[in-house]
């Protein structure tokens, strides 16, 4: 109880806020490298996805690919590339990418497959291309699983963005490892609480945005 | 059958158990942990004429440990070995309560943990002003050349183009100067305001988490950061040519190795620890741990042949 109550003191301790190494910039340093590492994801996973939903190939290699790469250690990641590419961010992002990976490519596919079978074969009938089955049917109708999936991956990375700061990145993992190191527990908890109410935003956020991304006619009432 | 597949679980969980805390083994004893974690504990009082030797939970510590023990049995004692020990919380109450006889240690830290408040940082201070602050029944040998400590090393092409031999030296370089190493470098009296204090130069830390590792070294050698905090007894330096700074105004607190014994050790065992402390440099040292890292070589053997290497076996 003391501790938390201590962390509670230091996260509202304004002296804390500004500045280089304030909460602040922190707070933004973490959320832009989740961004940046699901946004890179989704680059590569919501096409892939999408192709797999829709042709229904190529599933098992892309889910087996994706999961294995997923069970690396992202500890492991980050220190095996820090050490052949050098400290900083790169590490990092790659191991966020893997991470946030499979959730993405997996909300993309199932999305796509789980469009009532029935829409499809009427689009094909009224005489869509495939292209246009895709994008006007399939993908519209599967953009809430799409999305949950980002939700999912977007709070794995933001709870995994502390080890940025392990080869020298910012983020909230400063306060984290600097707490650690110096036995300063009141730091490391506030931290982690930090962590933790980024993520419960974020999740938030995202619940607000699967609703709303549902196509009108078939948005729970 | 159930009694059996069960027994094997429990083997198992035995030996899951024990790989965590072998996990642990590699730590750096100049970090101070507060959860002294230990795998042995060291047994009753030995026989007379037998000495107890003990090492910390650190693998470059049960090395010089091994040392110790075999010039022992040189001379003819009867060594009993009692290694990796866990942390200073551990093993100095054993010592204490004469339960272990020899100890490496090193002389900043162990200073620390027997007079909390001390400021001295001038190796010869360190060395007296243990000598008063130690228990009764315990005495240290003679220091080592030899140290295990936090150091500002830079690369050798880093050092000529600025022409730096002292840390000092460094506000000759464009400030602030980036420096690699843990994140509670912030907070030592070594750290950033220490350097601004004493020296006058400007550093930025650039938090690397692996305790001066592969990592840091990557980052001097690949020129992300100009410093890096290595220990001085890592093979690293030697491998890839780098400079540990001078530190004349006694910045870094000196952690030589220093033997520390009961009162069950006499002339003739203390002159056999001495012998071998005398032979110990940093270039020796690191020498010996990179057998230990390249090689997987056990501190037995890596004992042997460097005593005999130095004809003192």
């Amino acid at each position: 109880m003391r501790f938390l109550l201590d962390a509670l003191a230091w996260i509202a301790d304004p002296a804390r806020w500004p500045g280089p190494d304030g909460i602040a910039t922190r707070l933004a340093e973490h959320l832009g490298y989740s961004v940046l590492g699901v946004a890179l994801a989704c680059l590569i996973g919501v096409p892939a996805g999408w192709l797999v939903g829709h042709t229904r190939r190529g599933r098992g290699l892309a889910v087996g690919l994706s999961g294995a790469a997923r069970a690396l250690p992202t500890l492991g990641v980050v220190t095996l590339l820090g050490i052949m590419l050098g400290i900083g961010l790169v590490g990092p992002m790659v191991a966020f990418v893997v991470l946030a990976l499979p959730s993405v490519l997996a909300g993309a596919y199932a999305g796509v497959e789980a469009v009532d079978p029935q829409a499809v074969d009427g689009a094909r009938a009224s005489g869509m291309t495939e292209v246009q089955v895709l994008t006007r049917v399939e993908i519209p109708l599967g953009l809430p699983l799409l999305i949950g999936g980002i939700r999912s991956a977007f709070l794995q990375v933001i709870a995994t963005a502390t080890l940025a700061a392990y080869v020298g990145a910012g983020g909230l993992g400063r306060y984290l490892f600097l707490g650690l190191k110096t036995q300063d527990y009141p730091q490391m908890l506030a931290a982690s609480l930090l962590v933790v109410a980024l993520a419960l935003v974020c999740d938030l956020a995202f619940a607000a945005l699967q609703r709303v991304s549902a196509p009108a006619g078939v948005r729970p009432q | 059958m159930s009694t059996i597949s069960r027994r094997h679980l429990a083997a198992l969980v035995a030996l899951a158990g024990a790989g965590t805390l072998a996990g642990c083994a590699g730590s750096n004893p100049l970090e101070e942990s507060p959860a002294p974690a230990t795998t042995t504990s060291a047994g009753a009082p030995a026989a007379a004429g037998t000495l107890v030797v003990g090492s910390q939970q650190y693998y470059s510590n049960e090395i010089i440990a091994e040392l110790y023990a075999q010039a022992l049995e040189k001379a003819g004692f009867t060594v009993e070995r009692q290694f990796q020990i866990g942390q200073r919380e551990v093993y100095l109450p054993e010592l204490e309560a004469a339960k272990v006889d020899v100890l490496p240690e090193y002389a900043g830290n162990l200073l620390q943990y027997y007079d909390k408040t001390t400021d001295v940082t001038d190796g010869t201070a360190v060395l007296s002003a243990l000598a008063a602050a130690l228990p009764e029944g315990l005495r240290v040998l003679d220091a080592a050349e030899a140290s295990d400590q936090d150091s500002y090393t830079v690369t050798q092409a880093f050092a000529d183009e600025h022409g730096l031999t002292t840390i000092g030296d460094l506000a000759k370089a464009p400030q602030p100067v980036k420096l690699a190493a843990n994140a509670e470098f912030a907070t030592r009296p070594y750290g950033p305001e220490g350097a601004k204090a004493t020296y006058g130069v400007d550093i930025e830390l650039v938090p690397v988490e692996d305790s001066g590792g592969p990592l840091t070294a990557r980052a001097l050698a690949d020129g992300t950061v100009q410093v890096a905090d290595l220990y001085t007894a890592d093979p690293t330096i030697a491998k890839e040519g780098f400079v540990i700074l001078e530190d004349p105004e006694g910045l870094i607190l000196p952690q030589n190795v220093i033997p520390l014994v009961s009162a069950k050790v006499d002339d003739t065992a203390a002159a056999a620890i001495d012998a071998v402390n005398a032979k110990l440099t940093v270039a020796e040292l690191q020498a010996l741990n990179a057998r230990s890292i390249d090689e997987q070589a056990r501190s037995e053997v890596i004992a042997r042949e460097w005593l005999a290497a130095q004809g003192l076996a």
